[in-house]
């Protein structure tokens, strides 16, 4: 345990056209969760964000449009959507350690209508071996990690449109959520191929808009109006090789197996608990099979057994374990995973929108590939 | 062992000296290498290509190939190493199939096939897979070498039984 909870969580509207500016975005957003945790931005001393090819705003911009009066800690991340559990565990410890009290932890993006993650050209040195082929998206990369995996475990199509069908049930209850519409099997696969083995509905939706988290010292949380989520455990992990940017997988031996396999005895062993005390989960879903290749990874699921367990309703709210309970990057969108820590925060607290029966633990990743981090969050026991 | 200092070229004894005579019509064209986005450590592997040859990294402490090119051994962390040609040949590990534009420029050619390739060198590499070929999980592949505009691309077909050398030109030109 690391002396920390997340007291308060805060949303913008998500949105094709935001209209408005990154900056107002993360303004409105932390805002937000300030308010949520029954703070003032005097009360903030430390902010964690992160962006991808400068799709953001710094922490700095943001703490000035707050008037927060002083920062002790501003950390600045230049990854994607492996960065959400690791900000959070970091402010968890630097909390712990007494190097700041109220830690803002967000993410703010005109992610449709400006610069687009799935399309744009990442820098560094592994780019000029796919963008001049055509293997220039990160869906494709994802996609090439998720034929592998479908191959050796068995699964396919179906079991890929069990992780779209099941969320978009959640998400037509979210208010949040872009995408609504109820989604059958048999909508899913009339749809097109987008990049095989994925359609449309495999994709995460990408919007305009922001999300915060507040990570408070546990005794500070305490006096919270709302319950603590506790951060019990958190973990990142890149494995070996993980190349010389976010899509060069060249390097990796095994593309059925993600950062979540080797994270797993640590996050849950720092936690004191197991897998199978695991009571809710919001695993990282920029596509479906990285729902899938994490449920195995984190061992929720036997390995080639996850496309069956959601299929079979494990993954409903009525499940044994309720999972992307707000319809994930998928449908709700994709704030690169931000989105999944604020909505197992929610579940922990007991107030998300369509609610886990039992909720005390939450198991939640950031990240897709090589590398990526997890938390635990508990309620206080 | 051989244990390199980490400023000099990997392989004095390659042809692949930025000096070295090389036909005017074969030299990579700078705007391409700009677009491309070549650097110190990738020109000797888009030279090669030019010259129709695959190069790739070998390290001499630890016996292991290496893709993409880079300062030191992914494996081991020894610096430098040697430079040598490839056999071309390997097997497909995975494969996505584009059907929908997101590489603009590539519209006109949809829906196309990329794939993972183990080598028999021991790296993986990633290409366009020739059009007529339907990709699965082994399929023997070898190189070959597509021209363009300034660069030259790498680029797979099936592999026939018993060839044993990087694969043969192919003229196309499918532009940028």
């Amino acid at each position: 345990m690391s002396g920390a909870a997340i007291t308060g969580v805060g949303f913008t509207d998500f949105s094709a056209r935001s209209g408005r500016s990154v900056l107002s975005l993360a303004r409105e957003a932390c805002a937000c969760a300030i308010a949520d945790a029954g703070l003032t931005a005097a009360d903030i001393d430390g902010m964690a964000s992160f962006s991808v090819m400068h799709d953001s705003v710094p922490c700095v911009a943001v703490a000035t449009t707050l008037a927060v009066p002083e920062l002790r800690l501003a950390l600045d991340l230049d990854l994607g959507g492996q960065a959400p559990c690791a900000l959070v565990w970091t402010a968890a410890q630097a909390v712990a350690a007494g190097q700041a009290r109220h830690v803002v932890v967000f993410r703010a993006l005109n992610g449709r209508s400006g610069p687009r993650v799935g399309t744009m050209r990442f820098a560094g040195g592994g780019g000029q071996y796919r963008y001049p082929i055509g293997y220039g998206s990160y869906l494709m990369y994802v996609a090439m990690w998720a034929r592998r995996f479908l191959l050796e475990t068995g699964q396919g199509s179906r079991d890929l449109a069990a992780v779209a069908v099941a969320q978009r049930v959640y998400a037509e209850r979210n208010d949040r959520a872009y995408r609504r519409r109820p989604l059958t099997l048999d909508d899913y696969l009339a749809e097109p191929w987008v990049v095989e083995p994925f359609r449309g509905s495999d994709c995460t939706v990408e919007v305009d808009g922001a999300c915060a988290v507040v990570v408070s010292a546990l005794d500070a949380a305490r006096d919270s109006r709302v319950p603590p989520a506790v951060v019990a455990s958190g973990a990142y992990r890149a494995g070996g090789r993980p190349g010389l940017d976010i899509g060069d997988h060249l390097g990796w031996e095994d593309y059925t197996r993600n950062y979540t396999s080797l994270l797993r005895d640590e996050l849950f062993g720092r936690a004191g608990i197991g897998p199978g005390d695991v009571q809710v989960a919001e695993i990282y879903d920029c596509f479906t099979s990285t729902v899938l290749m994490g449920m195995e990874g984190l061992g929720l699921c036997e390995r080639g057994g996850a496309g069956t367990f959601v299929a079979s309703g494990g993954t409903a709210a009525t499940g044994r374990l309720p999972t992307n309970t707000h319809g994930g990057l998928l449908a709700e969108g994709y704030l690169h995973g931000m989105n999944t820590v604020a909505e197992a925060a929610l579940q922990v607290q007991g107030r998300a929108t369509t609610q886990a029966p039992r909720h005390d633990v939450c198991a939640v990743t950031s990240g897709a590939v090589m590398d990526g981090s997890a938390l635990v969050l508990t309620a206080d026991r | 062992m051989t244990t390199l200092d980490p400023e000099a070229p990997l392989d004095p004894e390659a042809p692949l000296d930025p000096e070295a005579p090389l036909d005017p019509e074969a030299a990579l064209d700078p705007e391409a290498a700009a677009w491309l986005g070549v650097d110190a450590d990738s020109r000797f592997f888009w030279e090669g290509l030019r010259r129709h040859q695959l190069l790739l990294e070998h390290c001499d402490a630890c016996d292991r190939v290496r893709f993409p090119p880079m300062p030191a051994c992914p494996y081991c962390g020894t610096v430098g190493g040697t430079r040598q040609s490839a056999t071309g040949h390997g097997r497909v590990y995975s494969w996505i199939r584009v059907h929908r534009p997101l590489v603009p420029e590539l519209a006109d050619q949809l829906p196309y096939t990329i794939v993972t390739v183990t080598l028999d060198d021991g790296c993986r590499m990633v290409g366009r897979l020739d059009p007529d070929i339907e990709p699965a999980d082994g399929l023997a592949v070898a190189v070959h070498y597509v021209g363009h505009d300034g660069w030259t691309e790498l680029r797979f077909h099936a592999d026939s039984p018993g060839a044993d050398s990087p694969g043969a030109d192919s003229p196309g030109e499918a532009g940028r």
